[in-house]
């Protein structure tokens, strides 16, 4: 279902849309914070903001209330509020929208957050690429402290409240909780095994919880509006995923973006009714649905869920291009929901391409501390180029599920499925693509295109 | 030579101390800073950091060399990064590239003699819905054509 809002992103677009004047003109801007940390108990914060059934933007998924809800206070550290903006999952360009253009919402989420938690100080954690992204939110900073939002008494609660802007330093790894507290620490960016848990140690050995930008940038608009009905904007409000989201399409589409709407939104409606339809009328050929790591679909599956009791029951037998994009219903296609901003390959795209160029990046990106995922992705890389490049095997071509298979659950992080899951994906859905490269049918100099006819980039 | 930060950059050091709980947390962003003003992380830039810091140096070569931004080596006076991932690639990022090594003419990962352009290849930027896209020094380029890569380069190299 299509319904476009304008919750986090009504200053898009706006002249100075960034500035903290045009925030509080459009948006209530931190009368929220105010009524929050003036009128309302720790735990009712907590319990409020379940009620909102935001589920982590940063690809998870996982209830942000509920996670807010595992911090309890120690008897002598402080608590974090630690914010995930390394934006950096390909196919992902929606968070960084939200700090160029409407940076005091994180602001303000981070108060919201902060004081449900029991913390006084927020960490945003930004990829340092992000310069623009980084000077809007300082910027905003210094508005909201210079206004006496944040600082030692905001808006006169003895709550003293700071908010940190923090960069990286080049590394996807870092996206991860545990490995974004341990670059946050000034460490090298490696993921910690769990437990224990952030919200029982986190950065700097105290309770911490870990947000994504999204997710926090959300919550002004939920607790201004009440949980609930906030929640209850989404057409899969029953299903425990509410609100309203940033979608992205991105690829072969005519019109790429990022776009606010109540989540439900479909496939279809994102690509053809946003996006604009596919690059020179092409059919579709298939979708990554939420980021590299989600595993990809074919335009032309169809749900399978003959059971009454699945809660994809009502979709059955139809395209899983008009299934409701949310965590549950995209879990139950086989896939992931991820970040919500889908990849589109236009008819006439290799798949084996499009796999080597993904694989590419998890070879780089593997921080290297376990050893099924450090291999593996080099195996995946260089058996896929074999393949590629016209000189692969069959036996190979099994080869590359056992490695996947092999890295799948034996790692610290969920990189290692984060790698193995796009990877079966591709191998199960265009299994005749690769055994065609296998037997000299396809050579990678006239078939292992990524670009469609229209629009390339025409350099030479 | 031993390495030291220009006053200016030393009093934004003692500012980024005060945001965290402790000294070493402030390792990434001062190494940005180092880097800024020495163009790589030098032997010196390490030691340096280590003492200014109070961390052993083998604890700072070991996040310098984790990170891809941390320069391990002297580059060129622009550093142009091509986003090589997937939503770039289907939008032309290899014939991008290719235009750039040609225009250049030097691969990704090497310094034109001038020393003026290091060109490299990036993992995804984040900049998936107006590709093909490349950053030059801290700002990106994006939804790029060949006239406006050409502009871009012939304007580095002046």
């Amino acid at each position: 279902m299509l319904k476009r809002t304008d919750y986090l992103t009504k200053t898009y677009g706006k002249p100075e849309g960034w500035t903290l004047g045009v925030y509080e003109r459009e948006c209530h801007g931190y009368q929220t914070a105010r009524r929050v940390l003036s009128t309302m108990k720790k735990d009712d914060v907590v319990n409020e903001a379940k009620k909102a059934n935001i589920r982590g933007r940063g690809g998870a998924g996982f209830p942000m209330g509920v996670k807010w809800s595992f911090m309890r206070p120690h008897p002598t550290k402080p608590a974090y509020l630690v914010i995930n903006a390394d934006e950096g999952e390909p196919g992902t360009h929606k968070d960084r929208t939200i700090m160029e253009l409407n940076p005091h919402s994180v602001i303000e989420g981070c108060m919201i957050g902060c004081y449900g938690i029991g913390a006084h100080v927020a960490y945003i954690y930004v990829r340092d690429e992000l310069h623009l992204s980084k000077a809007r939110l300082w910027a905003a900073i210094a508005e909201a402290k210079a206004k006496g939002y944040l600082g030692a008494r905001p808006f006169g609660v003895d709550y003293p409240l700071d908010v940190v802007v923090h960069t990286g330093g080049g590394a996807y790894i870092c996206g991860e909780e545990t490995s974004l507290l341990n670059s946050l620490e000034g460490r090298r960016g490696e993921p910690r095994l769990k437990p224990p848990f952030p919200a029982q140690a986190g950065a700097f050995g105290c309770p911490t919880t870990v947000n994504n930008l999204e997710t926090i940038a959300a919550v002004p608009s939920a607790f201004h509006m009440g949980c609930e009905a906030f929640s209850k904007l989404s057409a899969i409000h029953h299903l425990n995923d509410g609100g309203v989201r940033l979608f992205g399409v991105n690829g072969h589409v005519k019109n790429p973006g990022v776009w606010e709407c109540a989540v439900g939104l479909t496939l279809r409606e994102l690509i053809y009714d946003l996006g604009g339809g596919v690059l020179g009328d092409k059919p579709l050929f298939a979708i990554i649905p939420g980021g590299s790591s989600t595993p990809v679909l074919r335009a032309d599956e169809l749900v399978h869920a003959p059971d009454e009791k699945s809660p994809l029951h009502p979709w059955h037998g139809q395209s899983v291009l008009d299934v409701p994009l949310g965590v549950d219903t995209f879990r139950g296609i086989g896939t992931m929901l991820g970040t919500c901003c889908a990849t589109v390959l236009a008819e006439g795209t290799c798949p084996v391409a499009a796999m080597h160029n993904l694989m590419q990046f998890y070879r780089h990106e593997s921080c290297g501390q376990c050893t099924p995922c450090r291999e593996g992705s080099g195996w995946l890389l260089r058996i896929t180029e074999k393949i590629l490049d016209g000189r692969g095997t069959m036996e190979e071509l099994d080869q590359l599920h056992d490695i996947a298979n092999n890295i799948m659950g034996n790692t610290i992080c969920a990189f290692g499925e984060g790698t193995a899951m796009p990877a079966l994906g591709f191998l199960k859905k265009f299994r005749r693509e690769f055994e065609a490269y296998v037997r000299g049918e396809k050579k990678k100099s006239t078939d292992g295109r990524l670009t469609v006819d229209h629009h390339d980039f025409v350099g030479g | 030579m031993t390495f030291a930060l220009t006053p200016e950059r030393d009093q934004e050091l003692e500012q980024i101390l005060k945001r965290y709980p402790n000294r070493m947390a402030a390792l990434i962003p001062v190494l940005h800073l180092a880097q800024d003003q020495n163009g790589w992380i030098s032997e010196e830039v390490v030691e340096w950091a280590s003492r200014r810091l109070d961390v052993p140096p083998a604890h700072v070569r070991g996040v310098v060399t984790f990170y891809t931004l941390f320069n391990q080596k002297p580059v060129g006076k622009h550093q142009v990064w091509v986003c090589r991932t997937l939503p770039c690639a289907l939008r032309g990022a290899g014939q991008l590239l290719a235009h750039c090594e040609k225009k250049l003419g030097i691969h990704a990962g090497e310094t034109t003699a001038d020393g003026k352009i290091t060109l490299r290849t990036a993992e995804c930027l984040a900049s998936c819905g107006t590709a093909p896209m490349m950053q030059v020094d801290k700002t990106y380029h994006e939804n790029l054509t060949p006239e406006a890569v050409d502009a871009l380069l012939d304007e580095l190299r002046r």
